[in-house]
């Protein structure tokens, strides 16, 4: 990346080498541009852009090979755990993440992330959750909370007819094959700082070789939310991170 | 002794034993240097998996038993993006489940072998054996304009062979391939030659290895815009009709000189060849065409076969699916009889004698083939 440096000036904040210089097919707003990058930067950080195949998912982030530089293989909705499952046991060398959204991992593709987290799989796995479904146009998913409106869920998600939202990251944190699972948020910059560093070290316990990593990052979606970017910002920080609260779920490192 | 009784590392090329279908079919994959097995659990497929399950980790390759067929197809699909050679078997309704798989890899052009040991359908249907998944192995099985080689083995001794065949034309191609069992094929033990091959391996500049010093690749089936989409499926097409070209296979048995013609593959044909011995008794003179291919089908070699005789009669364990293909093939100018049992029965050779002798009877109406009446 060429940039022009006024004398005395110095670079703080450039473009990653592994994100692709080009606009996303995102939304305005949409968080997935934010997690792209946070990726980038770790892979890059970590020296991982040769070595990385990556497994994209079915919804808005399938096109996630086009703005992230590493070798990748698009999964059939829901599989991508499994795909990478495969990946793993034949390329041991290689560094594997999966991207899903919530509509992808919580609903279609439950067995295939609860099986690969009961495994202990060595993965590393990003899950966007911004409790519906962007690329159809907006219905409820599993993660959708109670009282969200959705173009399916119309007059509001009410637990006695949709049912309750499914928290997969606490799910999933009780298994013993899972190692590290933490949640993330988008919603500013302290929290997006945050979120960089669980991906970090969900990377890190892969290349540790010591099992199933994953981290949630809460997101938004403007569009499918019927709000403006900055309405989307502060439902995301003010509403969706009082249920679906950010931290360290579980860490196994430092067990025993 | 059988296979299981003896140690693998004394299994070798060319040595005759009694083997179970499945087994065979296993190690014959192992021995074709198959680099990762993926597979669910269902009858009458079972053995293959539990023979990968004691043999893959001997050989150091990874084994899973996924927690389902889609489970198990996908790991498929993801290790082969690597470039690795990889089985998959499963029988009727696990073969439904992989329908999704199958289809992205067809349109991905990922190679890998999937392995069906019939059962009779539909729903669960039954685990004796049956034929009546011919329609879902050629005509599509997922969703999309798509084929695959489809390997029907009559023997274990050409299971064992196709094996090797498989892996060899999912690699040329790039495509997924069926071998068509039955549970027949999968559960009968047999004496067997032993049939062990490694195909060459290919460069693959196409699969996934991590994008050290090279551009990053994708391995993906969709393509948003429609232009794009159709440019695709033109390469797909272009490489289907190449495959239907040049790899159509069938084996023909007493057709020299055959009144009447059986055409029949997997459990079918054997069942077809003690009738057509029998036949002989009444003076009746029948060749067997077997399709070794389903698809590509060898129509034009059949259409060339059926000008010779009088009759054809297609016996099937199922109500009737490759007897469209023939029809087609033969397109009217011959009289086409079938005969088929279904959910686990199969046709026994007096069955398949009676129908010679109703096709006789229908036959002898037309006029002898003369050279006019070749296609």
């Amino acid at each position: 990346m060429t940039t022009d440096t006024p004398a005395g000036a110095r670079v703080i904040f450039e473009r990653p080498d592994l994100l692709a210089d080009r606009s996303t097919h995102y939304c305005p707003g949409c968080g997935h541009g934010v997690v792209h990058r946070l990726i980038a930067e770790v892979l890059g950080e970590l020296g991982l852009g040769g070595r990385t195949i990556a497994v994209a998912p079915v919804g808005c982030a399938v096109f996630a090979y086009d703005y992230i530089g590493v070798d990748f293989v698009e999964a059939p909705h829901g599989r991508a755990p499994a795909v990478a499952t495969g990946i793993r046991r034949v390329r041991p060398d290689a560094f594997v993440l999966t991207y899903q959204g919530d509509g992808d991992l919580a609903a279609i593709g439950t067995a295939e992330i609860i099986h690969a987290a009961g495994r202990g799989e060595l993965l590393t796995a990003v899950f966007v959750n911004n409790g519906i479904y962007g690329m159809t146009g907006g219905q409820m998913a599993p993660t959708t909370l109670l009282g969200q409106r959705s173009t399916s869920s119309p007059g509001g998600r009410e637990a006695a007819f949709h049912g309750y939202p499914i928290p997969m990251t606490e799910m999933l944190a009780i298994m013993p094959g899972v190692v590290y699972a933490a949640r993330g948020s988008v919603a500013d910059a302290q929290t997006i700082g945050r979120t960089k560093q669980y991906l970090r070290r969900a990377c890190e316990i892969q290349l540790e070789g010591r099992g199933f990593a994953i981290v949630e990052v809460i997101s938004n979606c403007p569009v499918g939310w019927n709000m403006t970017p900055t309405e989307s910002i502060e439902r995301l920080r003010d509403v969706v991170a009082k249920e679906y609260r950010p931290g360290v779920i579980v860490d196994r490192t430092k067990e025993a | 002794m059988t296979i299981a009784t003896i140690p693998p590392h004394e299994l070798h090329h060319g040595h005759r034993v009694l083997m179970k279908g499945n087994e065979a079919m296993a190690e014959a994959a192992i021995r074709a240097g198959c680099d990762a097995y993926f597979g669910y659990p269902i009858t009458p497929q079972a053995e293959l998996l539990e023979w990968m399950a004691r043999r893959m980790p001997e050989e150091g390759r990874p084994f899973v038993q996924a927690e389902s067929e889609l489970g198990a197809i996908n790991m498929a699909l993801g290790a082969a993006a690597t470039g690795a050679r990889v089985l998959v078997s499963s029988s009727s309704p696990g073969i439904s489940l992989m329908a999704e798989a199958m289809s992205y890899m067809a349109g991905a052009e990922i190679p890998m072998v999937l392995v069906n040991v019939m059962r009779g359908g539909p729903g669960l249907g039954g685990i004796g054996p049956s034929q009546a998944d011919y329609f879902q192995a050629t005509k599509g099985h997922g969703h999309g304009d798509y084929r695959v080689p489809v390997l029907a083995p009559s023997s274990i001794g050409e299971a064992m062979a196709l094996m090797a065949d498989a892996f060899e034309l999912a690699e040329k191609y790039r495509t997924p391939v069926f071998i068509l069992a039955d549970g027949t094929l999968g559960q009968a033990m047999e004496p067997v030659e032993l049939t062990f091959r490694e195909p060459a391996r290919l460069a693959n500049d196409w699969a996934l290895s991590g994008a050290d010093g090279r551009p990053p690749r994708v391995v993906k089936s969709m393509h948003l815009e429609p232009e794009n989409l159709e440019v695709h499926n033109q390469h797909l097409q272009a490489k289907f009709a190449e495959i239907a070209a040049r790899e159509v296979r069938w084996a023909g048995e007493n057709l020299d000189g055959a009144e009447l013609v059986i055409v029949a593959y997997g459990t079918a044909a054997r069942v077809a060849r003690t009738a057509i011995s029998r036949a002989r008794d009444d003076a009746l003179k029948v060749g067997l065409f077997r399709p070794i291919t389903l698809w590509p089908f060898p129509s034009a070699a059949l259409a060339e076969v059926a000008a010779q005789a009088r009759g054809v009669l297609v016996v099937e364990l199922s109500a009737g699916q490759m007897v469209e293909d023939v029809r087609l093939a033969i397109e009217g100018r011959r009289p086409v009889a079938f005969e088929g049992r279904t959910g686990g029965m199969v046709p026994t050779p007096g069955e398949v004698l009676d129908a010679l002798r109703r096709l006789r009877g229908v036959a002898a109406g037309n006029a002898a083939p003369t050279k006019e009446a070749r296609p």
